[in-house]
């Protein structure tokens, strides 16, 4: 017998793992929640289908929306998390001692609940004294937020489904609103490699470049997702995303993929991306 | 309302055992079921063109139905608690206009508010019937159109005791409702019919806590819009009977403009929409009302926006409120209603309904999702943020009393010549001038120009609204009776 997961990332592209074990399914009112147990990549979560993080590769994103931010702003006190309730960000983030609050917004309390039980070494943190976790819409929560965040990271699903709403113009404004006057904000952007996700990725980008004075986008490797290649977007006020803290390797924090070389590299994208970027894009 | 009854949906029955026979067609429409025309098969898809079928015995005649769309008339009358129902292939527009010429002559007056839709002018038009207008009064802090005072209508019918019909709005665009039942009464009591505009109000007669609905207030004929709350194809719509109206009059009088060849796709939505309200109505009306309310709440967290609710309710004019409508009044963001419209097209990818001077209205139905309602919030709050300003509106809300000095059909057909705008007043209007959004006529046909309506129609072009109904398209040049 061999069980595979398979997910479609185009119509007629298709990447499967093999399984060993489905440990966990549910449907939440919002989504369709499993997890499985597979050779390659440890155990891993998807979310209607989708692939939301595998044990083996979860490290470059979470690093990634993680530490770039912080190696920028060393004084980032407040932190608002939104979606990321397997945990991989709220883990990260609490290495920082410096870090004094973070606000987790999860939309479905099940996905947390099912991320402690079965994928611990992603969920460790969910538990920091410094956490509050909101089951709310993001888009809610954060509409009654001013000035109130220095750093905002968005962790959503697709801009097709339960997370769409934080992939709108509205969501942004709302996001510059609550942060300070040093404040950053990184979200996940798609992959620019496929016509469907470049066209979603190409249209959120636009929106965060008419909200965010200063814009940019980063990238990372992660094979797990499609194409493998993965834009993240960064937002903000006043700070510039290639200023980094000189002393941000003193902090003798251990990582598997960001480190300050890296930081710059990141922001600097293969040319058909930029092309695609540049391009004048609809509002 | 029979609930074992409500479960059929004869027409959708008739067709489904239609599509078993596989009867070969020679007969209209020439798609044959969509084979003679592949591209619009494609679009449509293939389930869609195989159902748009022409009338044939076991499809029965909406022009003299009598087996399964006068089965599906009967379930429907039973769902609304009418004595009969027709469906209707011509828009709810069709309905009204239908009422008032089955309940008017040439030169009977009817009573009517002046914020009434496009087809009661065109209703007028073709019946000859006489308006009488009664000033709906405005809501000064609000800058909308209320319902129709207790006092103004007992006036009214007293100075025009030979009236034939006093028509009104239930509700109004806005949500607004008069006091129907008192209404009634009244005019029952002077042999008045009462027709009854209920394009915004399908759903008082299925859900919980929602204003009286036409026929359980005793009115005599009332226009459905089945496609707005209702959840049928647009362009669908049922004309409801109570007790006293002849319906084989009122058939003959749709029949002189209806269709033919009436729509079977528009014909089954009324059917399967109308089971659906009728089984599930309840839960339905009550996750719209939850929403809209839930809307109202955050929307008036923002600030400047005023989301109104049942708080307006004043007893009289304005004798109920439908909570399901979600209007919202703009003025103190400094913002007109338009401008919003606009900017959350624009700029947030958010269609509502419309925005006029001082509200727009965002259409909240079964098919919206929190999250959307969410986004139409935050959007809103981000439009405030960036373009909110102190702005005091600059708003004439003068109510142009209307001054009807011939009939509006004799005026349309009537030797008329075209004059500039400017030089209108005191002449007689032969055309209509309606400002868009809201819909409602400055000037109609019949009407005397004055002075007060060529500075709102001036008005009305500089803050953007767009006016329709002459037939220069600009508005600068106004035909008048010779």
């Amino acid at each position: 017998m061999e069980l595979w997961f398979s997910e479609k990332h185009t119509e007629f592209v298709k990447m499967s793992i093999k399984i060993d074990k489905h440990l966990h399914g549910e449907t939440s009112d919002f989504q369709r929640i499993d997890i499985f147990e597979s050779y390659e990549f440890g155990r891993f979560l998807t979310l209607d289908g989708v692939m939301m993080m595998t044990e083996k590769d979860e490290f470059a994103y979470h690093e990634m929306l993680v530490h770039v931010p912080m190696a920028v702003n060393s004084a980032i006190r407040k932190v608002l998390i939104i979606g990321a309730g397997d945990g991989g960000i709220v883990r990260e983030a609490a290495r920082y001692a410096t870090i004094e609050k973070m606000d987790m917004v999860e939309i479905d309390p099940q996905v947390v609940d099912a991320c402690k039980r079965f994928l611990p070494k992603t969920a460790s943190a969910l538990d920091d004294a410094r956490l509050s976790i909101y089951y709310q819409d993001g888009l809610k929560f954060i509409r009654k937020a001013k000035n109130e965040y220095d750093l905002i990271i968005v962790d959503s699903t697709d801009p097709f489904g339960p997370g769409e709403g934080l992939f709108t113009k509205e969501f942004y404004g709302n996001c510059y609103n609550a942060l300070t006057d040093d404040g950053i904000m990184v979200n996940q952007l798609g992959s620019p490699y496929y016509k469907n996700d470049a066209a979603a990725m190409k249209r959120a980008y636009g929106k965060l470049a008419g909200v965010f004075p200063i814009h940019a986008a980063f990238q990372a490797h992660i094979p797990t997702y499609p194409s493998g290649h993965w834009l993240f977007g960064f937002g903000s006020k006043k700070l510039s995303h290639l200023d980094v803290n000189p002393n941000w390797d003193n902090l003798g924090l251990a990582t598997k993929y960001y480190n300050t070389q890296l930081h710059r590299g990141a922001f600097a994208l293969p040319t058909y991306v930029n092309n695609l970027l540049n391009e004048e894009v609809a509002p | 309302m029979d609930k074992i009854l409500q479960q059929r949906a004869p027409i959708m029955e008739a067709m489904e055992a239609l599509r078993n026979q596989r009867v070969v067609p020679f007969d209209v429409p020439g798609h044959k079921r969509g084979k003679g025309n592949p591209e619009l098969t494609e679009f449509f898809g293939a389930k869609t063109m195989s159902i748009d079928v022409n009338s044939m015995k076991p499809l029965d005649f909406l022009g003299h139905p009598v087996s399964v769309i006068k089965e599906a008339e009967e379930i429907a009358a039973d769902a609304f608690g009418a004595a009969h129902a027709f469906l209707m292939v011509s828009g709810t527009s069709a309905s009204v206009i239908a009422m008032i010429m089955a309940a008017c002559k040439k030169g009977d007056k009817i009573l009517m508010p002046r914020n009434v839709h496009k087809s009661v002018l065109s209703a007028l038009i073709l019946s000859g019937a006489l308006p009488v207008y009664i000033d709906p009064g405005l809501d000064i802090n609000l800058g909308v159109s209320m319902g129709m005072s207790i006092a103004d209508i007992a006036r009214a019918i007293d100075e025009n005791p030979d009236a034939a019909a006093i028509f009104l709005n239930n509700p109004t665009y806005y949500g607004i409702c008069s006091n129907l039942p008192e209404i009634v009464k009244m005019a029952r009591a002077k042999g008045i019919a009462v027709l009854v505009d209920e394009a915004h109000g399908t759903h008082f007669s299925f859900g919980r806590g929602l204003p009286i609905s036409a026929m359980a207030a005793g009115a005599d004929m009332s226009a459905v819009s089945m496609h707005k709350s209702g959840g049928s194809l647009t362009q669908s719509s049922f004309l409801l009977l109570g007790a006293a109206p002849n319906p084989h009059h009122v058939r003959q009088i749709i029949n002189l403009t209806q269709t033919t060849s009436a729509s079977y796709l528009l014909m089954v939505s009324l059917d399967i929409s109308r089971k659906n309200l009728a089984l599930n109505g309840v839960e339905i009306f009550d996750k719209v009302g939850q929403m809209a309310n839930y809307a109202r709440d955050e929307i008036n967290n923002i600030g400047g926006y005023y989301a109104f609710g049942k708080e307006i309710i004043n007893g009289d004019a304005i004798f109920d409120f439908d909570h399901t409508k979600l209007s919202v009044n703009t003025l103190k963001t400094g913002l007109a209603g338009r401008e919003v419209y606009d900017i959350l097209r624009d700029e947030y990818d958010i269609q509502i309904e419309f925005g006029d001077i001082g509200n727009f209205l965002a259409y909240v139905s079964v098919g919206d999702r929190m999250k959307d309602i969410e986004r139409l919030c935050s959007s809103l709050s981000e439009i405030y943020r960036r373009y909110g300003n102190d702005k005091k509106a600059d708003i004439d809300y003068e109510y142009i009393h209307p001054v009807v000095a011939a009939l509006p059909q004799e005026a349309f057909y009537a030797e008329k010549e075209a004059v500039r705008l400017e030089n209108s007043a005191g002449r007689i209007s032969s055309e209509l001038v309606m400002c868009y959004p809201p819909g409602i006529p400055i000037i109609a046909p019949g009407e005397m120009m004055t002075q007060a309506a060529v500075d709102y129609i001036r008005y009305a072009k500089e803050v953007g609204c767009s006016l329709t109904g002459t037939q220069d398209e600009d508005v600068e040049m106004l035909y008048v009776l010779k």
